[in-house]
């Protein structure tokens, strides 16, 4: 079939807006969040006052959300090269090479605006935009991830929320038929305005086969594939894009709803006709729909596009131009395809039920030119939409520095220690960290028959890759994927807590015996146009790119949520980290909680200093939020420990690894045991410092619980007397006893186990 | 059609893929895959898939139907698969004294065919389950009783609505009949309500028809069959139970 | 013309859904309702001249629209 576009200039163009000056005109501008500035960069690139529907595809284009405006010129210090990168930033997802052919992508994206109003469709939306993302360049899914950050359980609309978001998460994956392996929960008063819903997917793909959006070929068509368009989610990008005001948990109409049945038929009838060879370009319409997809597509080949909006299949009466090129409904995507395969695309898209239409055609002229009902809508020249996008140098402001310095602040929270009891604080610090098996119990870890570790092994998710693509040599290869950020760290300082994101990924990774080969990101910041927000995400950046460089794990996809702001109080800056690694044999994982009594080492960094600067056990005890130091970081000693953990592992020798975080060592150790009903006896000695209490209770980097196989004990510290900046340590075991017993203190077993168990807020 | 008797138990697959088994694939089926791999690695057969739209069924000496969400588990779960083309087609199979596997979602589009009695509603806490279960076998004559007599099978369930239902006087029929198959139990086989995951009426997990050649089940087999992942291998005496069940 | 058709599990059947907005009601403070049922309600709309509608919706409901193991249904054409 054939589209032949009207000759453009005989088309008449609608009324421009009425830019008289007044408050309908203000309103305007207001409603669309353009400044003036940018307003009269809009009528340069058209050299004329534009038509409503244009001004809606600027706003939309040029949102924060779509533009990245604030962040872009922060974005480009990220380290985004490897020699395992296959793709990097800047298509659907980022993809790594990680054996033979066979490829990951993957990517993260948040859905924070929308999550907040309606819990439910919100992070269903979420999990449906991410999917999309990864299998419009041809990759299978085969793992979902997702880390949500809530308010604090006492806060009245955290039960609510937590209730529809797991709900809405669960029911499209589990309904889509891809495993929701891991992922991380935490709940902070920063939240309490916000909450943080940052979905992520990790996909199979071959290396020669990875596809891109590009709208090539003058004359080619466009067809438009899936759902019909509603007025759902009109503006979501825009909301994205701005703060909100209490009120605003009532405005639901701007939330999309999902269908996770027609995801995937789109997932099959996509990889189907990628298979095939069937289309040239491929791009999901996600946040500003037809329009954002219309541009981008346009825009990485160089071409123009003629759209008929008259032609787009829609499930609502008399709906404008405006709507049509703004709706957010979902499960939609636009394809580009050569007239010749026209009709054996329609064949194998009516396998999958789907409905297509032709809706357009690829031209030279630079320009994206959309028709509806006899007026020429939008007349937009491509290029000048992303080159003039305004990017803007936001002013930032450093932050005062935390009003106590580290030392002080330890000795303050010892003292808070000792008055609250050892023993009361551990349960607080189980019950804050503790079980989230109510939760992931909702969400389906095992189809697809990889599932190796999943939540409720407590640590990284870890999946057996069985692929014909993958070097022979490696049948028990295995893929690794976490997803985490220490908020906490964050709010104290920018810089290291985004540097500890980051790490803490590659520690989960190494405690499972792998390999870090790239990351992904969700940038989670406040109003950036308050200085202190954007020196945080600046600092953020740079913690990011100081950590990838020292570990060697390149950046290949991400996302930036900005205005994490209600009534003029910012999120904690919350830079979500996703990595993804390799294991070279699944057999060899260690586990991250003993399934039987075993001795416990600590594998830790020769100088071993604990910090409350943003621990648990300061959050527990009420003491400042921005007071103290975050646990400082040894690069090369972090190094070495990665290292040494991937050797013992490799040689059969790890039972059981563990990185120490949230809460410290008797926290982790005490979860070790517990998880299957196991006793505990710690003893730090010396590293439990002067007062007995800080190695226990303190956090640190750098350091594992661990546990080896019967008879590799010896070969293990054999080993160990290598090391030039970690020494491994004897400090305890799990055991069969009914208690949790550490240096002088003690808890019954059941205690422990109760508070671990009553993590969850309950509605 | 007399029910195979131990002394016809003797496996009938081999490596070079004999059998013919069929699977039939409804839109939203995705249980589909880990089907197919499960049958090719473990027991050397190369099951045919067979679309939804079919009117006829190959010859075929098995047919499974997988889980999955088919047709989003719209109007109920099972319920539009049912009327799919293909149904009338494993009907007629079934009427022959054909072998049918049901798996979750393929157990829902049993009973809604009617080819098993019963119904397969909300779970009673209202929320999707992923666990892992335990079985106990019950009591009757069928290829499945015999191969799990005694057995307590560690499955991993992953449903919404898994909670069979049936009336007093179904219920009574399934258990004079030798028909249900597999109860949820604790880890030593004993049976009750507290080990119930979805509040299944005399905590039925799986049942057989009566003439012992259809088997329809909640928990999935095929992803419990290497130690690898999740440690039980049950599921392998399932679906070796299941190329055993026909002649 | 338009029909309606409300498909509801039976007498019998547990009712976890209608179970559970009970007993939040009843938390929050509207006293002990005797019960609550959830029921899925369906329209259908026909040409005024389609024949034997009637029966046709009635078809609709028992073959389809319900699931007679452990659902009853009522018509009603508004």
């Amino acid at each position: 079939m054939q589209m032949t576009p009207p000759v453009i200039n005989t088309l008449p163009r609608p009324a421009a807006i009425d830019e008289t000056p007044g408050p309908a005109f203000d309103q305007l501008q207001k409603k669309h969040k353009l400044t003036t500035t940018e307003y009269a960069r809009v009528k340069d690139i058209l050299g004329r006052v534009p038509t409503l529907a244009e001004l809606g595809v600027f706003s939309a284009m040029w949102s924060e959300h779509c533009s990245y405006k604030s962040s872009r010129v922060h974005l480009k210090r990220l380290p985004t090269e490897g020699p395992a990168v296959v793709v990097g930033p800047g298509e659907n997802a980022g993809v790594v090479r990680v054996s033979g052919k066979l490829c990951l992508a993957f990517k993260m994206e948040s859905h924070n605006h929308p999550s907040y109003i309606e819990p439910y469709q919100g992070a269903a939306t979420g999990v449906g935009g991410i999917l999309r993302d990864v299998f419009c360049m041809g990759a299978r899914p085969i793992a979902n991830l997702n880390a949500l950050r809530f308010g604090l359980r006492s806060h009245e609309r955290t039960p609510f929320l937590v209730e529809h978001v797991v709900k809405g998460i669960g029911d499209y994956g589990n309904c889509i038929g891809v495993p929701t392996v891991g992922g991380n929960i935490s709940f902070d008063e920063s939240y309490n305005g916000n909450c943080l819903v940052n979905a992520m997917t990790v996909g199979v793909i071959h290396e020669d086969h990875i596809f891109k959006g590009y709208a090539t070929g003058q004359g080619n068509i466009v067809v438009y594939l899936g759902s019909a368009t509603g007025r759902d989610g009109i503006h979501g990008a825009s909301m994205a894009s701005g703060s909100f005001a209490s009120q605003d948990a009532n405005s639901r109409s701007t939330v999309q709803v999902g269908d996770p049945f027609t995801e995937k038929l789109l997932l099959e009838a996509t990889l189907d006709v990628l298979d095939k060879g069937l289309v040239i370009g491929l791009q999901d319409m996600g946040a500003a729909g037809l329009t954002s997809s219309a541009f981008e597509m346009a825009g990485r080949a160089g071409n123009g596009l003629y759209l008929d909006l008259d032609q787009v299949p829609v499930r609502t009466t008399a709906m404008s131009a405006y709507e049509l090129l703004l709706s957010e409904s979902q499960e939609r995507m636009l394809m580009v395809v050569e007239p010749a395969k026209w009709p054996e695309l329609q064949r194998v898209l009516a396998k999958w039920q789907l409905a297509c239409t032709v809706i357009g055609v690829v031209t030279d002229t630079g320009r994206v030119q959309i028709h509806h009902q006899g007026h020429l809508e939008v007349d937009v020249p491509v290029d000048p939409m992303t080159e003039l996008a305004p990017k803007y140098e936001r002013l930032m402001r450093a932050r005062p520095a935390p009003s106590i310095s580290g030392p002080s602040f330890n000795q303050s929270a010892i003292g808070a220690i000792q008055a609250h009891g050892p023993a009361a604080l551990l349960l607080d610090l189980l019950q804050d960290t503790g079980d989230k098996l109510p939760l992931y119990r909702q969400y389906d870890r095992h189809i697809g028959t990889k599932t190796v570790h999943a939540s409720e092994s407590q640590g990284a998710a870890v999946l057996w890759l069985r692929s014909e693509w993958a070097d022979p040599g490696e049948p028990y290869l295995g893929v690794v994927a976490t997803a985490t950020c220490n908020e906490r760290y964050n709010r104290l300082d920018a810089t290291l807590g985004a540097a500890h994101a980051v790490l803490k990924s590659a520690r989960m990774i190494a405690a499972s015996g792998g390999h870090p080969l790239a990351a992904t990101d969700c940038l989670n910041y406040g109003n950036p146009e308050d200085p202190e927000v954007m020196d945080d995400f600046s600092r953020g950046v740079d913690g990011i790119s100081l950590a990838c460089r020292e570990l060697d794990v390149p950046v290949v996809s991400g996302n930036v949520s900005l205005y994490n702001e209600t009534d003029g109080q910012s999120i904690a800056p919350t830079p979500m980290i996703g990595m993804v690694g390799k294991v070279k044999d699944v057999r060899l994982c260690p586990l991250a909680a003993p399934t039987g009594p075993v001795e416990l080492f600590l594998l830790h960094g020769v100088k071993f200093s604990p910090e409350f600067g943003g621990s648990l056990a300061a959050k527990a005890l009420g003491l400042p939020l921005r007071a103290g130091r975050a646990p400082q970081v040894d690069w090369a000693q972090e190094r070495e420990s990665m290292a040494f953990l991937r050797a013992l592992s490799g040689a059969g020798h790890l039972a059981v690894a563990r990185d120490v975080g949230d809460g410290g060592v008797l926290v982790c150790a005490a979860k070790m045991a517990i998880v299957h009903g196991h006793g505990l006896a710690l003893d730090l000695g010396e590293l439990a410092g002067t007062d007995g209490l800080s190695g226990y209770f303190g956090e640190v980097s750098g350091s594992y619980l661990v546990a080896f196989h019967s008879g590799s004990t010896a070969a293990a510290l054999n080993a160990a007397n290598d090391l030039h900046y970690c020494a491994l340590t004897r400090v305890g075991a799990v055991t069969g006893s009914d208690e949790v017993q550490w240096g002088q203190w003690s808890l019954p077993l059941a205690a422990a186990r109760h508070a671990f168990s009553s993590s969850l807020p309950l509605s | 059609m007399s029910v195979p008797t131990a002394a016809s138990l003797t496996p009938k697959f081999s490596p070079s893929g004999k059998l013919r088994i069929g699977l039939v694939q409804f839109p939203g089926s995705n249980c589909d895959q880990d089907c197919f791999d499960v049958m090719a690695r473990h027991f050397g057969v190369k099951v045919a898939p067979v679309w939804h739209t079919q009117t006829e069924l190959p010859a075929l000496d098995a047919v499974i139907l997988p889980g999955g969400f088919s047709y989003g588990d719209y109007l109920r779960s099972g319920a539009l698969a049912a009327h799919s083309p293909i149904m009338i087609a494993v009907k007629a199979f079934v009427a022959k004294g054909g072998a049918v596997l049901g798996i979750c979602n393929g157990f829902q589009i049993l009973t809604e065919s009617h080819l098993l009695p019963g119904a397969l509603l909300r779970n009673s806490n209202r929320q999707f389950i992923c666990e892992y279960v335990h079985l106990a076998t019950a009591s009757g004559q069928s290829v499945y009783h015999q191969a799990l007599a005694g057995k307590i099978s560690r499955l991993p369930i992953a449903h919404g609505e898994g909670r069979f239902y049936i009336d007093v006087d179904g219920l009574k029929r399934l258990q004079d009949q030798g028909q249900i198959a597999l109860r949820y139990a604790s880890p030593t086989g004993l049976t009750g309500p507290e080990f119930n995951p979805n509040g299944a009426v005399d905590q039925i997990a799986g049942i057989v028809s009566a003439n012992g050649r259809v088997l329809g089940l909640m928990p999935h087999p095929e992803r419990a069959t290497d130690t690898l992942l999740g440690g039980s291998t049950d599921g392998l005496a399932v679906l070796e139970a299941f190329l055993s069940s026909f002649t | 013309m338009t029909y309606e058709i409300i498909v509801q599990l039976k007498a019998e059947v547990l009712d976890p859904e209608g179970r559970a907005i009970q007993e939040t009601l009843a938390r929050l403070g509207f006293g002990a309702l005797k019960s609550v049922n959830v029921a899925k309600r369906y329209s259908i709309e026909l040409d005024a001249k389609a024949p034997q509608a009637d029966e046709l919706v009635q078809r609709i409901a028992r073959e389809y629209l319900a699931n007679p193991v452990s659902e009853t249904f009522q018509v009603r054409k508004l």
